[in-house]
C-alpha cells in the first residue's frame, strides 16, 4: 500500500492544527508554514501523478479494511490531475493572499486556508460516497470561514446566504446518499457501481430517484442553472484570494458529477441511462448564456469576473454532459484551464480594487491607477483567457469541447450557443476594460497632496505566475491531451477502477 | 409504524421547507434544523425499522439490525450541530452589523463596498 496518497490530506489537517495551536500571533511563522506545507504537497501531488501517469490505479484502504467494509482512497489518473491542480492553485492563490496582505486583515487565515485544501484533496481522493460527503463538509466549513475573511457588512450577508444555500445543498445530499443507501446497501463507489447493475431495471424507481437527488447536489455545488443562486454574490463579495480559491470548488462539483456518473450511473447501466444527459445538456446552454450576459450587464468588476466562472461552468458541464471519452477528453482539459482563468480574473480585479481606492470595482470611469498599463495587460490577459480567445488555453479548450461535440444530435444549437455567447462574453470584457482603462476621468482641480503609496511586487508576480501557467497550458497542449484522453479512457472502463478497488481481479 | 415513521419524516420536511421559503434568518435556521431532523430520520429509515434487535453481534442472537445508518447518523448528527451553531453566529454578526436580518441581498445598486476591508 502506497502511503504517499493519504498525504495530501493528512498534511494540510496537521498543519492547520499546529498553526492554530502554536503560532496563533505569529503572522510570520504561518506565512512560512502555510507556503512550506503548500509546497509539500505539491511535491507529493506531483509525485501521485506520475505515479498515476503509469495507469495502475492504486487504492489506500484506512484502517486496513478491505474494500466495501472500510472507506478507500483512490488515486488513478483523474483524481491525481485533480489533486496537482489544486496543489498548483492553491500555490499560487497562497502567494498572492501573503503579497497583498489579504492575510492579516481578519484572524485565522492560513488555518482555515490549509483545512479548505484537505476537504478539496479528500474529496478529489476518496472512493466512498459517505465520505464525500464528509470531504464536502468539511471544504465548505473552511469555506464558510474563509468568506467572511475580513468582515463587513455586505460580506456577513452573502455569507450567510452561501451557508444557507449550502446547508440545504448538505440536507439534499444525505437524502441522496440515504436512498442510495436503502436501495443497495452500500456506500462504497466500486461496490455501488456492482450493485447498481444488478438491479433488474423494472424495480430500479429508487435507484433513480437516488441518481437524480445526488445529481441536484452536485449540480448546485457546480452553479449549473437554475442552482447557481449563492454563487454571484458569494464569489463577488468574497475576498479575493479567497474566491480565486473557490473557482477550485464548481469544479469539485464538476469532478463528482463526472466520477459519479461514469462510474456508478454509467451510460451502460439501463436503470439510469440517458436519466440526465439531456437534462443536463439543456441546464448547461441556459448556464452558459446567463453567464456571458451577466458579464456584459455587470456594474461591478466582482460580479463581472463571478458570472464569467458560471459561464466557464456552463461550457465545463456542457462537455461532461456527452459522457464519451472525447467529450470527457475536453470536458478535462476546459475543467483546468477554466479554473486558472477564473482565479486569474479575480486576481487581477482584486489588483484593479486595490488601486483605485474609494471607486473600488465599480465599472465606471476612474482615475489613473498605480501601474496602469501593467494592469491593463493583466487585465487584457485574463480576459482572453475566460472569453476564449486565441492564443490562451480558453481557445483550445473551447475547440476541443466543439469538435468532441460534432457528433451529437444536438451539435448545431450547442456550437450556435457557444459561439454567440462567446461574442458576448468578449464585448463585455472590451467593454468593461475600456470603460475602467481607457476613460479616465477628468483630473480634480486641487492637486493631489501626497503621491500613490509603492505598491508590493509579490502580488505582481503571483498574478503573473498564473498567467504562466495558462500559457503553459496553451503552449504544453499537445502533451498534456495525451495524459488527459489515457485520462478519459481509464474514466469510460470502470471495470478496473471496480476491481482495483474490491481486490476481483 | 412504516406509515406513521414515513408521516413524520413529510411532515418534519414540509414544515422545513416552508420555514426556509421564509426568507428571514431565524426562521430559515429553524427551517435547516428541521430539514436535518427529518434526513437523520431518513437515514436511520434507510437501513430497514426494526424493533427490539441488536446492532451489534453477539452469542445467541439471530437476527440483527443495520448498523451501518446508525453511524452515518451520528455523522450526520454532529455536522449538522456544528453548522446550526455556524450559521446562527454567522446570521447574528450580519444582523449586528447590517441591522437587518432579510437573507435576501437586496438593494444590489447599494454604493460599491465590495471588498473594503
Amino acid at each position: 500500500m502506497n502511503h504517499w496518497i493519504i498525504a495530501p490530506v493528512l498534511l494540510p489537517a496537521v498543519l492547520a492544527a499546529v498553526q492554530t495551536l502554536t503560532m496563533r500571533h505569529h503572522p510570520l511563522l504561518q506565512r512560512v508554514f502555510s507556503l512550506a506545507g503548500v509546497v509539500a504537497v505539491l511535491a507529493v501531488a506531483l509525485g501521485l501523478s506520475l505515479h498515476a501517469a503509469t495507469g495502475e490505479i492504486e487504492v489506500y484502504e484506512l484502517g486496513n479494511w478491505p474494500a466495501p467494509f472500510g472507506i478507500v482512497l483512490v488515486l488513478d489518473r483523474l483524481s491525481a490531475l485533480m489533486v496537482l491542480l489544486t496543489a498548483v492553485l492553491g500555490g499560487l492563490v497562497l502567494l498572492y493572499a501573503i503579497g497583498s496582505g489579504w492575510d492579516q486583515r481578519g484572524n485565522n487565515f492560513h488555518p482555515l486556508f490549509q483545512f479548505q485544501l484537505m476537504g478539496i484533496f479528500g474529496a478529489f481522493l476518496t472512493g466512498d460516497a459517505f465520505n464525500l460527503f464528509v470531504f464536502f463538509e468539511v471544504l465548505l466549513i473552511a469555506s464558510y470561514g474563509l468568506m467572511i475573511h475580513a468582515g463587513g457588512a455586505r460580506r456577513l450577508k452573502a455569507g450567510v446566504q452561501y451557508v444557507i444555500y449550502n446547508l440545504l445543498g448538505s440536507t439534499l445530499f444525505l437524502f441522496a446518499l440515504g436512498t442510495l443507501y436503502a436501495v443497495t446497501g452500500t456506500l462504497n463507489m466500486a461496490d455501488l457501481a456492482v450493485r447498481a447493475a444488478e438491479i433488474p431495471v423494472e424495480d430500479s424507481a429508487l435507484l433513480r430517484v437516488g441518481a437524480i437527488l445526488l445529481f441536484l447536489v452536485f449540480a448546485i455545488k457546480a452553479a449549473l442553472l437554475p442552482l447557481h443562486f449563492w454563487l454571484p454574490e458569494t464569489y463577488a463579495e468574497a475576498p479575493a484570494p479567497v474566491a480565486a480559491l473557490f473557482a477550485i470548488m464548481t469544479k469539485v462539483g464538476a469532478y463528482a458529477i463526472l466520477r459519479m456518473y461514469t462510474l456508478v450511473f454509467g451510460p451502460d447501466l439501463g436503470a439510469t441511462a440517458d436519466l440526465i444527459d439531456q437534462m443536463m445538456i439543456y441546464a448547461a446552454l441556459i448556464t452558459i448564456a446567463a453567464g456571458m450576459i451577466g458579464i456584459l450587464g455587470a456594474k461591478r468588476l466582482g460580479r463581472l469576473a463571478a458570472f464569467a466562472s458560471i459561464g466557464s461552468m456552463g461550457t465545463l458541464l456542457i462537455a461532461i454532459a456527452g459522457f464519451r471519452p472525447e467529450t470527457t477528453a475536453a470536458a478535462i482539459y476546459y475543467m483546468l484551464h477554466s479554473t486558472f482563468a477564473a482565479a486569474l480574473l479575480f486576481l487581477v480585479v482584486d489588483l484593479v480594487r486595490e488601486r483605485r481606492g474609494e471607486m473600488g470595482g465599480a465599472i465606471q470611469p476612474g482615475p489613473r491607477m498605480a501601474q496602469h498599463g501593467l494592469i491593463a495587460a493583466l487585465f487584457f490577459g485574463a480576459a482572453i483567457a475566460s472569453a476564449g480567445m486565441p492564443p490562451l488555453s480558453g481557445f483550445i479548450g473551447k475547440l476541443l469541447v466543439l469538435d468532441a461535440m460534432r457528433d451529437m444530435a444536438e451539435v448545431w444549437l450547442i456550437w450556435a450557443v457557444i459561439l454567440a455567447t462567446s461574442l458576448v462574453a468578449i464585448l463585455g470584457f472590451a467593454q468593461a476594460g475600456s470603460i475602467v482603462f481607457w476613460k479616465l476621468a477628468p483630473i480634480p482641480d486641487e492637486p493631489v497632496a501626497e503621491a500613490p503609496a509603492p505598491q508590493p511586487a509579490l502580488p505582481i508576480v503571483a498574478v503573473c505566475a498564473m498567467l504562466a501557467v495558462i500559457i503553459a497550458l496553451s503552449v504544453l497542449a499537445g502533451p498534456m491531451m495525451g495524459y488527459i484522453e489515457a485520462t478519459a479512457t481509464q474514466l469510460h472502463a470502470p471495470d478496473g477502477y471496480i476491481s482495483a478497488v474490491l481486490g476481483t481481479n | 409504524m412504516e406509515l406513521l415513521f414515513a408521516t413524520a419524516i413529510g411532515l418534519l420536511t414540509a414544515a422545513g421547507i416552508y420555514l426556509v421559503l421564509r426568507l428571514r434568518s431565524f426562521p430559515v435556521i429553524i427551517g435547516i434544523s428541521l430539514l436535518t431532523y427529518a434526513v437523520n430520520l431518513f437515514l436511520f429509515g434507510a437501513g430497514r425499522l426494526a424493533i427490539n434487535l441488536p446492532p451489534v453481534l453477539r452469542k445467541g442472537v439471530e437476527t440483527y439490525t443495520d448498523p451501518l445508518p446508525q453511524a452515518l447518523v451520528l455523522t450526520a448528527i454532529v455536522i449538522s450541530f456544528g453548522m446550526t451553531a455556524v450559521v446562527v453566529m454567522l446570521a447574528l454578526g450580519a444582523y449586528l452589523s447590517g441591522r437587518e436580518d432579510s437573507v435576501n441581498m437586496e438593494d444590489s445598486a447599494a454604493p460599491d463596498q465590495e471588498n473594503k476591508a
